[in-house]
């Protein structure tokens, strides 16, 4: 097996300074109660062209571009990934490396990292970012437990327009807790209904995403002005497409304490959900209850500027069960990536393309509009809406389906109240024509 | 001798990205625009964020720079314990970059995911057939998180066996993910001292465990790179007392084909593929953590799950007892992806892995015991944990070595881990290192110690032929700069 490098000399060698006799008796000292009684039933090895041929055949069988016209967003987005993020990323100093635990062999990471979590911070508006979290979804699980750390508050509330698997997931973390989750309703406009907030004294923080998950962007300002009404209440705002920032007032900018989300978007691949991207930032005032590995700039010996692993008195590995996370292992090689991608795209160019994103969908949007569909949410979106299709749209979107075009995520199945509504995406991939076509297959 | 690895080179400085470029440069290609300019609300308007314009050669010249900067397993040996730095095989780097994966939505029609699903659901079967733990999940996108998972069904399972249990009892010798994960669920960590042999004694537990306690959480072998040879009679007195066994399989890499966990009497076990199946581990991730349970707790694994009828795969919610999601998805397919070739171009040899993985670390463990303190001289597994303690008399300590190990052209072992072992040198060197390569850091471990006896200042103030020298962490943390 080439990744096994033991010739049976070596093994021979090996075994004489051990002192033993075979492989087999490496294990000698185990209780024979604990030996394995079977052996590994697997197949055989394959060859490195046996297993492309395999993997090929995996890969073929699923539907994406060029193939199929997929309007999907809902948490996945498909953007252009530059061929220099491949490519560097792809250099396996960064990839092959471990956790930056010994910083004068790391400074390659740290110091894309420390980029980063600027990076980061500048686009949600806020003055720190950590080095990431597992996905949008358990960040703002994570995110929720802090607001409940912070304020010492038992009791948080939870936009119903968050992305419904997020807010699964939310329920996951909080079952054992014993802290009471509440959901706040949705408006006919598509934004959150803070009118049901009720009395904030004993609510930890807020969470509302924007854009949110029917595509309508929250207004951020006034929703600030409701949950800072009381002076310890916390204003999380979650995200799942993060390159509407580049043209968005930030959520630091309108009185996020915490914003958090799935970075996916800014030059990951969606590979089927993952690996993603949850990035986390918040006010300062708050850095020492974070979840998750920092990145701190400091000095060597020398004077010479350098990064570090910092406030480490946060985490699992010094503070055990007072840890603010169990979190160690997190995504950084997809932080890396995002950081290599929001350089890419600069200052001028994420405007830009967040501009042209938005453009894109407003085109399909008109187009269907148009074509006299019905757009149910007014509130402004940006590279996703939602649509209202008539009465016996199932048959036509399974019929689309078969000439391969996905049009758009029925709602229903997460909002059941719903029924006939579908969210479509369309990023800068997707070419006017595209759009046209799909406007006259939903037509005709 | 042989020449050393170690050795100065040219390198470049290089400024932080906002240090660089000037407005109106950019490194992207933007798309051609064939839609109308749309106006957004101008009170949503923002000014978008300070990022810098960098020219394309001037991101590619960035990060070149930076990763000269940064040791992998593909620059050298990484015999960090417990963390198996393996070889990343290159061909699962193709395998997961192949359009029809990379490029795959999650939330498709199953009847257009096919492929994806059915190799989630097979690379399921293979974990529970080289665990001997038969009800997999994949979804936990690190091992931590996998402790999450499985702490979520120790609190199912005894919900609904109408308890609530408060206590976990944890071995000294834990990664402290594990009293950090319990903590999520409420579980309040009760330590188990090991013994003088480094590993779980039964009384020990039988004198701890009661009926508010949930169970066990068990790193086998444990982080001293030590069998719990006690771990049958350990998992009975759990189970007599209602609780269940939780087993860290950080440390697989050592007894795949060697040992059931199932027979050993574990009902919880999450894996590591960033360890154990090869992935890269990215510098800090991504990882994954998939979780193998018994068929009993097979109900309360998180939805949505893989399931096969006929020839055809789908996902299903349709478990009432499940703990719920951990993930928006499906957790890091891109890292199952790569451990699912790794499993199918290792087949049955993952048992050779293991083997030669744990003759690696004995013949560490054997042509270094004279030359650093071997706290417990036993038969180790894919690890040997050392100490600094015959190196005291010279005022030199682990953090010494471990930095004069990078002049060598080495990366450190874990150093103070376990917590059990003061000075702890934690090796673990993998079975992707042939003999020279071992040959070798023995021989560079052996100078060290020499060079600690006769000249300490070389190990005080290494490494001297890194990027950086030692860094001011206090200051780091006192003075917290996160962001420039």
């Amino acid at each position: 097996m080439r990744y096994l490098p033991h010739t049976q000399d070596d093994i021979a060698e090996m075994l004489h300074t051990i002192g033993i006799e075979s492989l087999d008796a490496l294990f000698d000292s185990l209780p024979a109660a604990c030996r394995r009684k079977k052996a590994l039933n697997l197949a055989e090895p394959l060859t490195e062209w046996e297993l492309n041929r395999h993997m090929n055949s995996l890969a073929d069988s699923m539907a994406v571009c060029p193939e199929y016209r997929v309007f999907l967003g809902a948490g996945s987005y498909d953007h252009y990934i530059p061929e220099v993020t491949r490519q560097l990323l792809g250099r396996s100093e960064f990839y092959t490396a471990y956790t930056p635990y010994q910083p004068e062999i790391s400074q390659g990471t740290l110091q894309a990292i420390y980029e980063y979590q600027t990076l980061t911070s500048r686009l949600l508006g806020l003055d720190v970012a950590n080095a990431s979290m597992y996905d949008g979804a358990s960040a703002l699980a994570e995110a929720l437990l802090m607001a409940i750390r912070i304020t010492r508050r038992n009791k948080v509330a939870v936009s119903r327009l968050i992305h419904p698997l997020y807010r699964r997931v939310i329920q996951t973390y909080f079952a054992p807790t014993g802290y009471e989750v509440v959901e706040l309703p949705f408006l006919e406009n598509g934004r959150t209904d803070l009118s049901r907030l009720g009395d904030l004294a004993d609510i930890a923080g807020v969470a509302i995403q924007s854009p949110n998950f029917v595509g309508c962007v929250e207004d951020l300002g006034s929703i600030s002005e409701t949950i800072h009404s009381d002076k310890k209440t916390l204003m999380i705002v979650s995200f799942s497409e993060p390159l509407a920032y580049g043209i968005l007032k930030s959520p630091g900018s309108q009185g996020a304490d915490i914003a958090c989300g799935e970075g996916q978007s800014l030059g990951i691949p969606r590979s089927f959900g993952g690996p993603g991207l949850g990035m986390f930032a918040s006010k300062s005032a708050y850095m020492r209850q974070m979840p998750g590995r920092l990145i701190g700039k400091t000095t060597d010996l020398e004077g010479r500027r350098g990064f570090v692993l910092t406030l480490a008195t946060r985490e699992q590995h010094i503070r055990r069960e007072k840890a603010t996370s169990n979190i160690c292992s997190n995504q950084g090689l997809c932080a890396t990536a995002a950081g290599m991608y929001m350089a890419a795209l600069g200052g001028t160019g994420i405007r830009e393309l967040a501009q042209l994103n938005h453009d894109k969908a407003a085109y399909l949007k008109a187009g269907l509009t148009g074509a006299g569909f019905d757009i149910p949410f007014s509130a402004p979106t940006f590279n996703e809406f939602t649509v209202k299709f008539p009465g016996g749209f199932d048959a036509k979107y399974s019929a689309l389906l078969a000439k391969n075009i996905v049009a758009g995520l029925p709602l229903a199945p997460y909002y059941p109240e719903l029924k006939g509504y579908y969210l479509l995406c369309v990023t800068e991939t997707m070419d006017k024509a595209d759009m046209d076509m799909l406007v006259k297959e939903v037509t005709s | 001798m042989t020449e050393k690895t170690g050795a100065s080179g040219l390198i470049l400085n290089e400024p932080l990205l906002w240090e660089k470029g000037k407005k109106g440069r950019r490194g992207f290609s933007l798309p051609r625009r064939d839609v109308p300019s749309a106006p957004l609300p101008s009170d949503l308007m923002g000014d978008g964020p300070d990022f810098p314009d960098l020219s394309e050669i001037d991101i590619v010249r960035h990060y070149t720079r930076l990763s000269t900067w940064n040791f992998g397993v593909d620059s050298g040996m990484y015999p960090l314990g417990s963390c198996t730095m393996k070889y990343n095989p290159k061909t699962n780097e193709r395998q997961a970059s192949l359009p029809g994966f990379a490029q795959a939505h999650p939330l498709l029609p199953p009847e257009l995911a096919q492929g994806a699903l059915k190799l989630m659901f097979e690379l399921q079967n293979l974990l529970g057939e080289i665990t001997g733990l038969p009800s997999v999940t994949l979804q936990p996108a690190a091992g931590a998180h996998g402790e999450l998972t499985g702490m979520l069904i120790f609190h199912a399972y005894h919900k609904t066996n109408g308890e609530t249990r408060s206590k976990i009892l944890i071995p000294d010798t834990a990664h402290g993910t594990n009293p950090a994960s319990a903590a999520l669920c409420g579980f309040h960590s009760i330590p188990v001292k090991s013994n003088a042999e480094g590993i779980l004694g039964p009384g020990d537990v039988e004198a701890l465990m009661d009926e508010d306690t949930a169970g066990i959480m068990v790193t086998n072998p444990n982080t001293l790179g030590l069998f719990e040879n006690n771990i049958k009679q350990v998992a009975e007195i759990v189970h007599a007392r209602g609780g269940l066994v939780y087993a860290d399989g950080a440390n697989m890499n050592a007894v795949m084909g060697i040992v059931n966990m199932a027979d050993i009497g574990v009902d919880v076990l999450h894996l590591n593929l960033h360890k154990t199946f090869s992935t890269p581990h990215g510098g800090g991730g991504p990882g994954s953590g998939p979780v193998c349970v018994t068929r009993a707790l097979d109900k309360f694994l998180p939805v949505p799950r893989v399931v096969k009828t006929g020839a055809a795969y789908a996902l299903s919610d349709d478990y009432p007892d499940s703990i719920g999601k951990l993930h928006a998805f499906y957790g890091n397919f891109g890292i199952q992806i790569r451990a699912y070739s790794y499993i199918l171009s290792m087949g049955p040899d993952l048992k050779k892995a293991s083997q030669y993985a744990v003759l690696n670390a004995n013949y560490l463990k054997e042509s270094l015991k004279d030359v650093l303190h071997l706290p417990y001289d036993r038969p180790c597994m894919h690890e040997c944990v050392f100490t600094d303690q015959n190196q005291h008399a010279f005022k030199v300590t682990t953090l010494d070595i471990a930095k004069r190990l990078m002049d060598y052209g080495f990366h450190p072992p874990t150093i103070y881990f376990p917590l059990v072992v003061s000075g702890a040198l934690m090796m673990e060197p993998t079975e992707s290192e042939c003999k020279e390569n071992l040959d070798h850091f023995i021989d560079a471990l052996k100078q060290i110690a020499e060079e600690a006896r006769s000249n300490p200042d070389l190990l005080l103030n290494a490494p001297h032929l890194t990027k950086v020298k030692r860094l001011d962490e206090t200051t780091a943390a006192r003075k917290p700069c996160l962001a420039g």
